[in-house]
């Protein structure tokens, strides 16, 4: 146990605790002699900033917007997955592949084979319908991104939901219908709270690491036009590698992983009381 | 019954955790350094001219034995983040890099680069006075060379003769902007664009034309005194002026094309005209090296308005291999090298702009065709510190020579990407880019 806890206590505790350290420092890359103790100055630069007001609400609205619809469509194709259909096996392993596919990678298929307005399929497929030559990156950039997003997390919410389902015992839904209780009856008055412990899970594990979204924003958008898509973590790169920054970053770095570690015991209660209705049955 | 259940879905929450977790552990890994005492390690930018020297390292080796040379190359924007990182941390991870005009002065002056005045004046045969003059300038501080230069560029306008001589343009050696706007909007059909100009966004990128459209424009970052005038006519006027240009007559997808973007549609004959690096014309193929035509900087007010750019050879402070580090930066810039090239790989692979003896040869003459002149003469009249019509506190043509210009840069040129997708109007892009100049220029009131 002890090298693991050291293993992990280095690799973890030390960059987050030096990353607070340097967030009290004026240090900036750039300016030999600037590193200089300076108080809560990065901290009080994050309230006035703009750009880190409307990256939180970037950051928000994305996170909201990837949750809310991969849920939606996750929970349809976990229900589609967990009726009697032809090739399940093969259909829940296609629908995990775009989890499977580096985000970076990912990011690229779409802007370039996928939306580019001049040899991308999208335009290619929407001329009939007049939206041919449309340059989805920059004229809708934020809907890309949580198109893109959403693409990447309904897989992740589908497996999630799909294991509440197959928990389900058959036994119930027959009841029900027995008891003339129609399709949208069954599923709003007996599945929807059974897997309602499950969505909340997969939704705020999804949240944890749709917060820290970087790597399809850099590819797609680079966090524009303008401000439009950028997002914290990606403000801290603007700040930490095009600024050199490091105090002022670090200072954005750890309100980020506050703001992540809230969501994340929030996602471990959850987790924890899946478990505990498990064992109480 | 319990049991069942757990072990139909444990497996499937497993699986979707694990995942998640793997996928976002990313990997970061660095190159390492080390090796003998004679080992020198340069890091280079990912272009052509790189590409050839990589090619011809073991003719150095074979005549400098004792010296053994690693070339670490890497795409501009991570070159510039990894040398930072590497000179502010004073880490001497690196010998050599390839450092641009923006970063010279700025570097020479934190002593961050070492001055190779010193090491040239020991070599006669190095011939510092062929340097041409504008480069040299670029690349000195306090009248001290800090960085050799490998290769040069200006900007110029390619055309394609035929395309434009269909219409019965004839475009002149020295063309106003509006003559090209005219021209782009009469060649200008729905398969062929009139002409390619850089939107994608960052300082590199659509700033540098945008900028030299702004000077011509009669434009200036800041006044002597270091207040921003981006709200000021010339900016309203020249920015305008580019984002309806690109609108009536540019690219489609305006806002993701740079450099590379363009020079593929040029390629392609998508477009008619481009105005970009004068290295542009050196990677021309088919219908487009043999129709093409080349006129100097489109210009407004201000003549001579193309930008200036030198990779260049610097040597960080922190070098522990100096006199290997420049026996190598000395080879490499040197008038052999560039007979090497052109013996070796043919005279088109030939770095362009950094020596005039170059612009001699009879057979890079023939090589270069069209665009020899005119880049040459393009470099020679391009001065950094002469670069806006009104006085500026800063050197610099298509950029401001000032730490913080990075990252107002890009910034910047983000809020013209917006205007060119059509997210807002010139006023409110040049409202936001003038509060965001205004605290970079306040740090420098005093």
């Amino acid at each position: 146990m002890l090298p693991a806890f050291i293993y992990v206590f280095l690799v973890t505790q030390i960059p987050f605790v030096l990353t607070i350290y340097y967030s009290f420092f004026s240090w900036n890359l750039l300016k030999p002699g600037s590193f200089q103790f300076a108080w809560l100055e990065n901290y009080a630069a994050l309230l006035t900033n703009e750009s880190i007001r409307i990256a939180v609400w970037n950051t928000v609205l994305l996170t909201v917007a990837v949750i809310g619809i991969s849920v939606v469509l996750g929970l349809a194709v976990a229900m589609i997955l967990n009726s009697e259909v032809f090739g399940k096996g093969l259909m829940r392993t296609l629908m995990i592949a775009p989890f499977l596919i580096m985000p970076t990678a990912g990011a690229l298929i779409w802007k370039d084979t996928l939306l580019n307005p001049l040899f991308g399929l999208l335009p290619y497929l929407l001329t009939p319908f007049g939206l041919g030559r449309v340059d989805w990156v920059n004229q809708f950039p934020m809907v890309t991104v949580v198109a893109v997003e959403v693409w990447r997390w309904t897989p992740f919410m589908m497996l999630i939901i799909l294991a509440g389902l197959q928990s389900q015992n058959p036994e119930v839904l027959e009841a029900a219908r027995v008891d003339g209780a129609n399709a949208i009856q069954q599923f709003v008055r007996i599945t929807l709270p059974l897997v309602r412990p499950f969505i909340e899970l997969g939704a705020l594990l999804g949240s944890l690491f749709v917060v820290q979204t970087y790597d399809s924003i850099f590819m797609l958008t680079y966090g524009g036009p303008g401000e439009d898509t950028t997002n914290i973590p990606f403000l801290l790169y603007l700040v930490a590698f095009q600024g050199y920054s490091i105090g002022q970053a670090s200072a954005i770095g750890v309100v980020a992983v506050i703001f992540t570690t809230i969501i994340a015991t929030l996602a471990l209660r959850t987790l924890f009381s899946i478990f505990q209705i498990e064992a109480r049955r | 019954m319990t049991d069942r259940k757990l072990g139909s879905f444990g497996p499937l929450i497993a699986i979707a955790v694990v995942l998640a977790l793997v996928s976002t552990a990313c990997s970061g890994a660095g190159g390492g350094g080390g090796g003998s005492a004679k080992t020198i390690t340069l890091a280079a930018v990912d272009n052509p001219q790189m590409a050839d020297l990589k090619k011809l390292v073991s003719d150095f080796k074979s005549a400098h034995s004792d010296i053994d040379v690693k070339i670490v190359t890497l795409p501009e924007d991570q070159l510039r983040q990894q040398v930072t990182q590497d000179v502010a941390a004073n880490s001497g991870r690196y010998d050599l890099f390839t450092i641009g005009t923006y970063e010279v002065p700025l570097w020479a002056k934190k002593g961050w680069i070492e001055n190779l005045s010193p090491y040239i004046a020991k070599d006669s045969s190095y011939a510092v006075d062929d340097l041409i003059p504008g480069i040299r300038t670029a690349l000195s501080y306090n009248s001290n060379l800090y960085a050799v230069p490998f290769y040069g560029e200006s900007s110029m306008l390619m055309y394609r003769k035929d395309m434009l001589a269909a219409k019965g343009i004839t475009m002149p050696d020295h063309p106003t902007w509006d003559q090209v706007a005219a021209a782009a909007r009469a060649v200008n059909t729905s398969s062929v664009s009139g002409i390619c100009l850089r939107g994608l966004p960052g300082w590199g990128e659509q700033l540098a034309p945008l900028d030299t459209v702004v000077n011509t424009y009669g434009g200036r970052w800041f006044d002597e005194k270091w207040n921003a005038q981006l709200t000021t006519a010339p900016w309203r006027s020249a920015v305008s002026f580019y984002v309806n240009l690109l609108k009536t007559a540019g690219e489609p997808g305006a806002g993701n094309a740079g450099f590379t973007e363009c020079l593929n549609a040029y390629n392609n004959g998508k477009v008619a005209m481009w105005y970009d690096a004068t290295v542009g014309a050196s990677n021309f193929t088919g219908d487009a090296a043999k129709n093409s035509g080349y006129a100097f900087a489109p210009h407004v007010v201000k003549d001579w308005s193309g930008w200036l750019w030198a990779w260049s050879l610097g040597m960080p402070a922190s070098s522990k291999k100096k006199d290997a580090a420049w026996t190598f930066a000395n080879w490499a810039t040197s008038k052999d090298y560039i007979k090497l090239v052109g013996n070796k790989l043919g005279w088109a692979h030939v770095p362009p702009g950094t020596r005039t003896s170059t612009y001699d040869l009879p057979e890079y003459k023939t090589a270069a065709g069209g665009f020899a002149t005119v880049t040459l003469e393009s470099i020679a009249h391009a001065d950094v510190t002469h670069a806006t019509v009104d006085p500026v506190p800063y050197v610099g043509i298509q950029y401001v020579d000032i730490d913080e210009f990075q990252q107002l840069g890009d910034q910047v040129s983000q809020e013209f990407a917006k205007v060119i997708a059509g997210g807002q109007t010139v006023d409110q892009a040049l409202t936001k880019a003038q509060a965001l100049a205004a605290a970079v220029g306040k740090k420098y009131q005093t």
